[in-house]
């Protein structure tokens, strides 16, 4: 028997046992982890999010699928009060949650689910907020939601509002987050009385195109198409999530048909992959960015032309090159190019060593020594930091300045590069949340995150004043040309080199059909069609 | 054989209190902490981090947190992983039988296959079998299990589609788990094929995990035989015009043994170690995995209590091992 022929009887074998339907059709996803559990909110992996929020349940809003537009979901309108203090959203009636062999619910979806989903992570007294050992709301806290949300209230079956403590307009998008799953209060009342609050982590129901079947720790997660889901049954009618970690056996798994859509290629594998008949290979630009952080506030780094003369020194083609393996595309701005206000019309800093030297000279710049932070993990935005570290090193001797490579451990490297006496400049990046700027500019440069997340430990008033701006105003085309003048301000002051935003690929079987790309990285099955 | 028992269970006890020392302050000598690797590039606060800290019970005085953890250790309670939030008992449980059956496998393949191939060897010394068979042991002792793996798979699942590639069975059989053991929940599962299914998953992860083994036993076994062979009784019995298959197979062999079921027993951890490294590779969800995950995400209660459990386990096979010289060669009593 060849393999297709022994994957067909297999998958029909599956399909056939799992629904009973003699034509049913299973997709099976190599995913590269196991989810930490099922309740999205407190976790902030997106491994989880892909078994958990996004089969499984629908939030108020969603992101369009294949972009960061905000769309109805869960809510099919909203209202924001002139103050920017009140969002009233009117839910979608008729929303059925899904029917398990252990819930079956006895109503729709309303607005008690609702205040239910954000009430336990907002109440510290909630009877849910600590319904296992050690839970924490890692996003929620993270969103700075506690200091933004002042309350969730249900008017209506189908009306619900929340109350803001200040003016915030990235606030729909959070909405759209994982975090922000809905989950049935109704489910959560019966666990409570059972005395069995743990389950509602480890056997999930919610509203989403999915509903959950089994987990086989760290082997399989099972899905079955939610049959009253209220946009439409699934065009498959199972989902098998095979976990498998080693991208080298997730590459042989779909080559050898074992299954359908396996993330997170190895570069080298990609043209091995393009070149196999039997399967397509989809590549999008990541919603991320790798940069070089200087420390603004030491010197002679707190001095603009000495940061941008750098800057014209690091030859960014051979980073793209050595590093990403073709995976990257170079970066001119602190946010990606997918995201909305991305500056195109801003030119990138040349390589140009020569000027670079005589900008240094100019600047009273002579026998600089630094030292340059290297990760000592690999990140989507980062495939290989040490590499990056030891190409910007060679980039760096040429214009004179000696660079000494430092490293630490993840934890302490995060930690230790947050130091406002950070000695040396260092290499991290950062991958969305939201798709909204703020998300980028807010947490990465914003005066604020001093300190913290600004790595630069940059902050200056002209950026500061465009990007809080921005966060007061709800219109998009006043907000898109703020965060474009931001943007300007930040290329100007060079507080990073940025390096690159990574391609991300998304090899599968010809087989799928209906794939679409995330750009926030996460990996969505509705809509997606299996050939027979 | 009793005073033997309880001198070797006393023996237990020390090397217990040890371990929990160990378990508990290797993971906290290694860098940063579990609040911060869940922040990733976000960061956390300092307060926020505090209070973290806190909910954890990480704020504790060391010594108070290694009480706590030895004595609900001593009851059975690991504590909860803080990454699933399950508890740590049940997350290995649920993983355990599958490391403890390829782990069976990758022995008994090593034992049926390195037995008669020392044995073979040892009864032609300086042949070229002999060198073949000891190169080839050498050649798998020193063979890096990572790409051993990729090869294999890249050769009979990829090339020549012959097994599966990654996996304990099939997605086409869905039953839920009785015991653990997949071997044996197939066939309870009454489902046609599923059997064979599972056995032809184990066969690439059981030759890759017992190949080390395979080579050590192998090489004890020759060992082990020439030594047995060139003794007095051994010429005796040759003397007496007892067939060679006898003299080898039952006088010399059951000596030869003692050393060998040594080297087994001390192979449980070497299988353990390679475990890791195996079952990564063949989407094997066993406790070698978890174990690689818990420490780089710094989950010190699954750290603690899983190293804790692996111990155990490594102590009774070794206790067990003791017991067993006793059966296979009648000279040896646990007496005094």
């Amino acid at each position: 028997m060849t393999k297709s022929k022994l994957l067909v009887a297999t998958l029909l074998g599956a399909t056939m046992l799992a629904s009973g339907a003699a034509h049913s059709k299973t997709l099976v996803y190599c995913s590269e982890g196991s989810p930490e559990g099922f309740d999205p909110a407190p976790f902030t992996a997106g491994t989880t999010f892909d078994a958990s929020s996004k089969p499984l349940y629908n939030r108020l809003v969603e992101f369009k699928r294949g972009t960061s537009e905000v769309i109805p979901g869960l809510a099919e309108s909203w209202a924001v009060s002139s103050d920017g203090l009140e969002y009233t959203f009117k839910l979608r009636a008729g929303v059925k949650f899904q029917s398990t062999d252990f819930f079956t619910p006895s109503r729709d979806f309303n607005a008690d689910d609702v205040v239910f989903s954000f009430e336990r992570q907002l109440k510290k007294d909630h009877a849910w907020n600590q319904y296992t050992a050690g839970i924490a709301w890692e996003y929620f806290d993270g969103m700075s939601m506690p200091d933004l949300l002042k309350s969730v209230e249900k008017v209506d079956d189908l009306t619900v509002k929340f109350v803001l403590n200040r003016p915030e307009a990235p606030m729909i998008a959070n909405l759209a987050m994982d975090f922000a799953s809905i989950l049935s209060a109704e489910y959560a009342a019966k666990l409570e009385a059972d005395g069995k609050k743990e389950l509602l982590n480890q056997q999930p129901i919610g509203t989403g195109p999915f509903k959950f079947v089994a987990y086989q720790k760290d082997a399989v997660i099972r899905y079955a198409a939610h049959e009253g889901y209220w946009a439409g049954k699934q065009p498959i009618d199972d989902l098998v999530f095979a976990i498998t970690t080693d991208a080298s056996v997730r590459q042989q798994k779909l080559k050898a048909g074992e299954c359908h859509v396996a993330p997170y290629p190895n570069p080298a594998d990609l043209e091995d992959l393009k070149a196999d008949a039997n399967l397509q290979v989809m590549e999008q630009e990541g919603l991320n960015v790798g940069y070089l952080a200087y420390n603004s506030l030491v010197a002679p780094f707190d001095k603009a032309e000495v940061r941008k003369a750098l800057n014209m020194a690091i030859n960014k083609q051979s980073i793209l090159d050595a590093v990403f393996q073709g995976a990257g595309k170079a970066a001119k701005n602190p946010i990606p190019p997918t995201m909305w206000s991305y500056n195109n019309a801003i030119n990138d800093d040349p390589y140009d060593p020569d000027a670079a030297k005589k900008m240094l000279e100019a600047a009273g710049v002579k026998d600089l020594k630094m030292k340059v932070w290297a990760m000592p993990v690999q990140r989507p935005y980062n495939p290989n930091a040490r590499r990056m570290a030891e190409l910007i090193q060679s980039d760096f001797s040429k214009i004179g300045v000696g660079v000494e490579i430092v490293s630490y451990e993840w934890g302490e490297y995060l930690k230790l590069s947050k130091a406002k006496d950070r000695d040396g400049a260092v290499l991290l990046g950062w991958t969305g949340d939201n798709g909204d700027p703020d998300n980028f500019l807010a947490v990465l440069l914003g005066c604020d995150a001093v300190g913290g997340s600004n790595r630069a430990q940059w902050c200056n008033k002209e950026f500061e004043d465009l990007i809080q701006k921005a966060k007061t105003v709800s219109d998009k085309a006043e907000r898109t040309k703020l965060y474009e003048d931001a943007q300007v301000v930040f290329k100007r002051e060079a507080p990073w080199a940025t390096i690159a935003h990574s391609v991300v690929f998304m090899p599968m079987s010809k087989k799928v059909s209906g794939y679409v790309m995330d750009p926030l990285g996460g990996h969505w099955f509705d809509g997606v069609d299996l050939a027979e | 054989m009793f005073q033997f028992l309880i001198r070797r269970i006393g023996l237990i006890i020390p090397t217990f209190i040890g371990v929990t020392i160990a378990a508990f302050a290797f993971i906290r000598v290694l860098p940063g902490d579990p609040v911060l690797l869940m922040a990733g590039e976000r960061g956390v606060t300092p307060e926020r981090h505090a209070a973290l800290m806190k909910q954890f019970g990480f704020d504790r005085p060391i010594y108070e947190q290694y009480f706590d953890y030895f004595f609900s250790a001593l009851g059975g309670d690991l504590g909860n992983s803080l990454v699933t939030k399950k508890p740590v008992w049940d997350e290995f449980f649920t993983l355990f039988p599958a490391t403890l059956e390829l782990s069976v496998c990758a022995i008994i393949f090593a034992v049926l296959v390195g037995v008669p191939a020392g044995i073979f060897a040892a009864t032609r010394r300086g042949s070229w079998p002999d060198q073949t068979i000891m190169g080839t042991a050498l050649v798998g002792y020193s063979m890096p299990i990572f790409w051993w793996g990729l090869l294999l798979i890249i050769l009979f699942s990829g090339t020549l589609g012959w097994t599966p590639v990654s996996g304990r069975i099939s997605l086409l059989y869905f039953f839920k788990p009785v015991t653990g053991f997949m071997l044996i929940d197939s066939l309870l599962s009454g489902q046609k094929g599923a059997f064979s299914s599972a056995l032809s998953h184990l066969i690439l992860p059981t030759i890759v995990l017992g190949t080390i083994p395979l080579a050590v036993v192998a090489r004890q076994t020759r060992s082990a035989m020439l030594e047995v062979l060139s003794e007095d009784y051994v010429r005796t019995a040759r003397a007496k015009g007892l067939s060679p298959v006898r003299v080898v197979g039952v006088h010399a062999l059951r000596n030869a043994m003692i050393p060998v079921i040594t080297t087994i027993g001390l192979q449980v951890g070497v299988l353990l170690a390679g475990a890791i490294l195996t079952e990564t590779i063949f989407s094997w969800p066993g406790i070698g995995k978890w174990m690689v995950d818990s420490i780089f995400r710094r989950d010190y209660p699954s750290v603690q209590g899983g190293l804790l459990m692996i111990a155990v386990i490594v102590m009774t096979v070794n206790l067990i091992v003791d017991l067993l010289y006793g059966l296979v060669n009648p000279r040896i009593r646990h007496t005094r």
